[in-house]
């Protein structure tokens, strides 16, 4: 008998006798802030991340230009900003370590937590995410949902090879509770809020499960 | 990064307020805030050097000496206090956590729930979740206990040549002494969470299920890295030792063979395993090497994704008190020519499913909030319990595994149920170490003077003027005898603690006086 009959033997021999059906889970969206974008900053900076301010300028990506000025190694996966390390010729995802600043768009983001999903087609290689130094995420403030049970009801949790929720930098307090930014992988988290597609305010996301009523921004 | 002198996140009594440190320059602000995510104590804490006490000593199958261990701890003051201030702290980061999220009874509910329907079921999903991960391109393994686990990824490993596997904290690698085993096959293990790295280089077991060094000290870790790492034995700065280990571990996962990580939850409809970290760790060992092998135990499976949204946004608020891991990592398949395996292990679970009062402790999700708040665990630190698991988990979970080695956990709790009121999936935590205590006895794994003592209240208890006599005579004893009589080491209950003032009159004499006879 294979180790995995035997397992599945010896569970079915052992299940409870009991009878316990599976419930049905809400979405606990009644309390929906006012401004999802205001909810996903306060909480985004409680978790260590920033918030990149749009300027009165109206030059949208000025934060960005000028957290990356004086950087060496950029490299951008999204077409509003111009690295200087092609992602596309990346063999290895060694060839990123010494990359200083990336630069992704989200699929989305939760207010409840801060969170932004970045998954592999957000991120070409996935790696790029975590041994950069810093990582620039652009986020579509349409692209925010409420909270994590929206969250869960998105296509690209089910469908990709790899997603993984970005809330704040790589964080560690494992020494007395002293809090470290940047604890193996990036040092720092900004978001910039900014549509999908240039001059485009209220971009179609292209996503059929995308809630409108959670656009309030 | 600035300092607000005048901001503080001052919500509760601390039970060792002399160890606030008021220079706290290094803290991160936010709009005035100070943060404390992750694991973060919600104050600056200072400790004072001291020789760091050593865990429980481990003799074959004898059973652990928790007591002996927890009074080694209890002997180094600095240690146990800053211990039992960090755990309190992380408790009450949860509280304030539970607080600002109106449905949280319900999600204990639902996650309850939810765990006992996949348990009752857990043949049916383990399967779906097989015949899904394998059509994503995931080779799926089984394996019935620790050494078959260990042979499994042994074998990968093999097959690819790879002599060196960088990989995230698991619980159950530790149970199964993965790290020991590779040793012995000559095969290089790096461990690339912070806590769990700290331990691997001092060569000793995690102590806590989410923060394994928490019953370290500054001045411990900078030791432990002089010695290893190389860094400078005076320098026990926070952002120094973080610092330096991250340099000393990069390289490492930059040249590493292959990739290794546990999983926090498995869910079935979709064929995915996620893994929740604080430092990235999981996704640089999943994403930097081209193998990445995940080990599961068969009790972490969920039946569908919207499930998942019920344990994400309690674990990391039940753990730390943060509100979701920095990181949540959902794993689906390989990516472009990488590869994938798990290997699901059962290692007693099948068994412990069919144990009518144990089964539910297979709900855990090794959040740890049951230690944080257990009084037992918080001043005897986690390396007294000599088991992977410690705390009030641990007291149910280990005797699974073997009933004389841990026959003494049980009895390492005061049944106050704090532990159950605290758990994110309502494990009657405090009823099974009740239940177990019964149960070792039955299998006679309780030793003789704890027996005796029993027995000596059984009969005590039952023969009422007996009882009677004994409370006058120890009244008057405790009223007249001297004190060292009555505090010296045969007295468990003169230990550290004044014991209670003798009443003048026990209720009985008090009722038989002023009530008797007037019904």
């Amino acid at each position: 008998m294979s180790s995995r009959d035997e397992i599945l033997a010896l569970i079915r021999a052992n299940l409870p006798r009991v009878d316990r059906p599976l419930p049905a889970v809400p979405l606990f969206d009644d309390n929906r802030s006012a401004s999802l974008l205001g909810a996903f900053k306060e909480s985004l900076e409680r978790m260590g991340g920033v918030l990149l301010d749009p300027p009165a300028s109206g030059d949208v990506l000025a934060p960005v230009r000028e957290k990356i000025a004086n950087a060496k190694v950029i490299c951008s996966t999204v077409p509003e900003i111009t690295g200087n390390r092609d992602i596309a010729a990346i063999c290895r995802p060694q060839e990123l370590a010494d990359v200083d600043f990336a630069i992704v768009r989200a699929s989305f983001g939760v207010a409840e937590t801060g969170s932004v999903l970045l998954s592999e087609s957000d991120l070409k290689v996935n790696a790029v995410a975590y041994l950069a130094q810093h990582l620039i995420v652009l986020l579509d403030p349409a692209d925010i949902v409420v909270n994590l049970h929206h969250a869960y009801r998105r296509p690209e949790l089910r469908n990709g090879h790899y997603a993984c929720f970005h809330s704040g930098p790589s964080a560690t307090a494992d020494i007395e509770g002293v809090l470290i930014h940047g604890a193996q992988g990036v040092r720092s988290l900004s978001v910039l809020p900014i549509a999908r597609g240039a001059g485009n305010p209220l971009p179609d996301t292209g996503n059929p499960h995308h809630d409108r009523s959670q656009g309030g921004v | 990064m600035s300092t607000h002198p005048e901001q503080s996140n001052d919500d509760g009594a601390m039970p060792h307020p002399e160890l606030v440190a008021h220079d706290d320059a290094d803290a991160i602000y936010r709009d005035g805030r100070r943060l404390d995510h992750a694991e973060a104590a919600s104050r600056l804490l200072r400790s004072r050097p001291e020789k760091q006490p050593r865990g429980a000593k481990i003799h074959g199958n004898r059973p652990i000496d928790h007591a002996k261990a927890a009074a080694r701890f209890i002997a180094a003051p600095e240690h146990e206090k800053m211990h039992d201030e960090r755990l309190w702290d992380l408790r009450q980061k949860r509280d304030r956590e539970m607080h600002g999220i109106a449905e949280w009874e319900e999600l204990r509910s639902l996650a309850s729930a939810i765990k006992e329907h996949t348990l009752t079921h857990l043949d049916a999903y383990l399967d779906q979740f097989e015949a899904n991960a394998r059509s994503n391109g995931i080779h799926v393994h089984w394996a019935r206990d620790a050494a078959e686990h260990n042979r499994i990824v042994h074998g990968i490993l093999t097959g690819h040549g790879a002599k060196s596997l960088i990989k995230s904290k698991s619980m159950l690698t530790e149970e199964c002494a993965f790290r020991h085993y590779m040793a012995s096959v000559g095969i290089e293990v790096i461990e690339t969470d912070l806590g769990e790295r700290i331990q691997q280089l001092d060569n000793e077991d995690p102590s806590h299920v989410v923060v394994p060094a928490v019953h370290k000290l500054r001045t411990d870790v900078a030791e432990v890295f002089a010695r290893t790492i190389g860094t400078d034995p005076d320098n026990s700065d926070v952002h120094y030792l973080a610092e330096e280990q991250r340099e000393a571990n990069r390289p490492l996962i930059l040249t590493a063979d292959a990739g290794m990580t546990g999983a926090n939850f498995v869910v079935a409809e979709t064929g995915t395993f996620v893994v929740c970290t604080n430092e990235g760790n999981a996704d640089l060992s999943a994403n930097v090497p081209k193998l990445h092998i995940a080990s599961i135990g068969i009790e972490k499976i969920i039946p569908r994704l919207e499930h998942l949204a019920v344990f994400i946004r309690l674990l990391s608020r039940s753990a730390l008190g943060s509100p979701i891991t920095q990181y949540t990592s959902h794993f689906r398949g390989p990516r472009a020519g990488g590869e994938m395996h798990v290997v699901l292990v059962d290692n007693g679970r099948s068994e412990r499913l069919g144990m009518a009062e144990f089964w539910t402790s297979l709900k855990c999700i090794r959040c740890g909030a049951c230690m944080n708040t257990c009084p037992v665990y918080r001043r005897s630190g986690g390396l007294s319990y000599g088991a992977t698991y410690s705390g009030p988990i641990g007291l149910i979970i280990d005797p699974t595994f073997n009933a004389r080695k841990y026959s003494n956990l049980p009895f390492a709790s005061t049944l106050n149920g704090s532990c159950s009121n605290v758990c994110p999936v309502k494990i009657n935590i405090h009823e099974q170490i009740y239940a177990w205590r019964r149960e070792l006895v039955k299998q006679h794994e309780v030793p003789f003077a704890k027996k005796a003592a029993m027995k000596a209240a059984g009969a005590l208890l039952s023969h009422p003027a007996a009882y009677r006599a004994a409370i006058a005579a120890a009244d008057w004893a405790l009223a007249h005898l001297p004190r060292f009589i009555i505090y010296n080491r045969l007295n468990a209950w003169g230990k550290h603690r004044e014991v209670p003032h003798p009443p003048k009159q026990t209720f009985h004499s008090w009722y038989q006086a002023n009530r008797g006879g007037k019904e």
